[in-house]
């Protein structure tokens, strides 16, 4: 099992930031990881861009069109993962849909995971009875394909949760991804569940935006994520956000781990 | 594991969130399906609802003229709502509330199935809310002013191309939101399991009464099925009944637009590639990244860049063959069909009427073409006219 990802869970409670690949540019991407990795991020998820992201709200929606409008591909993402894996460490993932994993080759994205030093896959539209598509791949590439559980997961919960590795990511509200002022404490029961089967690393995503937020939901988790309330500053500072972001990270994995 | 799958094509490649709603939909399915009382619901608001059974025209005038085999027209545009849509809607909604739900949620491109749907839901007492993309809701207002009037809400879909496909995404992402006391109409046998199988089996009804009225008139079956292909959810209709009939070839007729050499077309069995989306294996137009094209067609009900697993299973087998047709053909076989035989075709089905054009003359007068008329062409009608450089104002 990929010894990066489990480094993430080493230094209190992980905050995980989620930024769009080539948003505005690739250039600009880089420094956000390397700029979060220094401000206190435990692991980044990276999400490549798709033209219809279906379980996405409109932030990140935008941040897709942005990305995709600047020409980014796998490829030069590939490249741009390379680079940052000459400079640090931090436990990367990929957040991305299926149709580009399959279109550019199952076997040839995994490899290239593999060799460039991604730690894992979320596939949202990759649901636990589709996983044989890419399992027995991610398996012999050793990239951990992370697994979700949503609050309609109810009694799948279990049969999800046996099965994580890496982490477990828990989606916290109904609906796409995005901010919410509010946001239901029943993400507490599905933790719970899921801490019953297995000892995989659970996270909270979707909606989390603010330190208030991170600092209530890390009591019931292991790690937070936080992908919109990101975006956006990148949407409004583009290649001027580097410093906004990383004070961003800074406060918020104080606030999850309550200092 | 391997549900609802066609040869490689299929499955349920949906967000989590949406797992446990399909899954419920499915096992609902499974049992009414065979549930009788069910069935003769059904069966009743096909006859006296939608109007079934739909008739089986001789096209006397337009066998003649194209001098080879004998045309016979499926007449789905005489139906409630004016197209094959009802369908389907009446079978999901019927189901919708057999499992309690409150509330049903569409998308539509031309407004078809969004009009059919809105119908279905003021008939059987549901709520419902249609999104459109915004493009396509300028293109058809007479439809998204019809939906009002059925009692639907209208949702304008500002993100991404503004289009059919997009309508889907949205449809999708409001589903996770509320999946309790909702259910989705999908409109063609595409998206996650059941829905290509489920839509499929709402339509076959088409083939079934095809076959019937062929044996009373010709004393055969029929030798050719012709059909125009968006989703394909007509289609399936028209061949799912002659699947295991090796005699009747199947043809599928899908939307050339300005040319499969152009970028403007929205012909995925001719020139797409295996990907999975919209919950998904299939055949789709996309990139070597795997990102979706913008497809193009006269047809708002053509222009999605993908195509049921289904047919992208029968296309691969060569049980059914896929043929393309383009926006000049169909535009003149619009023309051609009302002068002919008085009918006015949806833009949609006349590509199915224009492909008959170029096979029937090659064809002996022994042989029969069945052509599905999925739909009528008064909603075309101010479109046709602007092709033609003329402005109506409905």
């Amino acid at each position: 099992m990929s010894s990066r990802i489990d480094s993430a869970f080493s230094r209190g409670k992980a905050f995980i930031p989620f930024i769009t690949c080539g948003d505005p540019d690739l250039d600009t991407t880089k420094k956000l990881v390397l700029a979060m990795a220094a401000s206190g991020a435990d692991l980044i998820e990276l999400g490549i861009p798709f033209s219809d992201p279906i379980a996405e709200g409109v932030v990140i929606q935008q941040a897709d069109q942005r990305a995709l409008h600047a020409n980014t591909t796998l490829a030069k993402i590939f490249t741009m993962v390379k680079e940052i894996r000459k400079e640090t460490s931090i436990p990367l993932v990929f957040m991305t849909y299926i149709n580009p994993i399959f279109t550019y080759g199952k076997e040839k994205f995994l490899h290239t995971c593999h060799q460039t030093g991604i730690d894992g896959i979320i596939v949202p539209d990759l649901p636990f009875e589709e996983q044989e598509e890419i399992l027995p791949l991610c398996k012999h590439y050793d990239i951990n394909l992370i697994s979700m559980i949503a609050p309609t997961s109810k009694q799948r919960t279990t049969l999800v949760a046996e099965q994580s590795n890496g982490f477990l990511y828990c989606v916290s509200s109904l609906g796409v991804t995005g901010m919410r002022n509010t946001i239901d404490d029943s993400v507490q029961d599905m933790v719970s569940v899921a801490k019953q089967v297995t000892t995989t690393p659970c996270c909270i995503g979707f909606g989390i935006s603010n330190e208030e937020q991170a600092s209530h939901f890390a009591q019931f988790a292991d790690g937070i994520i936080v992908g919109s309330a990101i975006v956006r500053m990148i949407g409004e500072y583009g290649r001027n956000s580097i410093e906004p972001v990383s004070q961003f990270v800074r406060s918020m994995k104080k606030a999850a781990n309550h200092v | 594991m391997n549900v609802g799958r066609f040869g490689q094509f299929g499955g349920q490649y949906i967000p989590e969130t949406l797992m446990p709603a399909v899954i419920e939909l499915d096992r609902a399915y499974t049992h009414y399906k065979d549930d009788l009382s069910f069935k003769i619901e059904l069966k009743n608001l096909y006859a006296d609802y939608a109007g079934r059974p739909s008739l089986l025209t001789y096209a006397e005038k337009m066998t003649a003229n194209l001098g080879g085999a004998k045309i016979y027209l499926k007449r789905e545009d005489m139906n409630h709502t004016g197209s094959h849509k009802i369908n389907n809607v009446l079978g999901q909604c019927l189901l919708a509330k057999k499992m309690g739900k409150k509330r049903v949620i569409a998308e539509t491109g031309a407004g078809q199935h969004g009009v059919a749907t809105a119908t279905a839901a003021a008939l059987m007492g549901l709520e419902c809310e249609i999104f459109m993309g915004k493009v396509d809701c300028d293109r058809q207002a007479l439809n998204v002013y019809r939906m009002h009037l059925l009692g639907a809400k209208v949702h304008p879909v500002t993100s991404g191309t503004m289009t059919l496909k997009d309508a889907v995404n949205e449809t999708m992402r409001e589903w996770t939101t509320r999946i309790d006391d909702t259910h989705y109409v999908l409109g063609s046998v595409m998206g996650p399991h059941p829905f290509p199988t489920m839509v499929r089996d709402f339509q076959k009804i088409i083939g079934e009464e095809v076959r019937e009225q062929m044996m009373k008139k010709e004393g055969k079956l029929p030798d050719y099925l012709l059909a125009c292909v968006g989703g394909g959810s007509n289609a399936m209709g028209l061949f799912y009944d002659f699947l295991d009939e090796s005699s009747v070839t199947l043809i599928g007729i899908e939307a050339a637009g300005k040319g499969i050499e152009t970028n403007e077309h929205a012909a995925t069995i001719a020139t797409g590639t295996i990907g999975i989306f919209h919950g998904m294996k299939s055949l789709f137009c996309q990139n070597a990244d795997g990102q979706i094209n913008e497809v193009y067609s006269i047809s708002a009900g053509l222009d999605y860049p993908g195509i049921g697993p289904e047919h992208a299973d029968l296309s691969q087998r060569g049980r059914a063959s896929y043929v393309s047709i383009t926006d000049e053909e169909a535009v003149s076989a619009f023309e051609y069909l009302a002068c002919m035989e008085g009918i006015i075709p949806a833009i949609e089905s006349a590509h199915a009427i224009a492909y008959a054009r170029k096979l029937a003359p090659k064809l002996s007068k022994d042989k029969v073409i069945v052509i599905n008329l999925s739909g009528r062409g008064d909603k075309d009608v101010s479109a046709i006219a602007r092709y033609k450089g003329e402005v109506l104002y409905e």
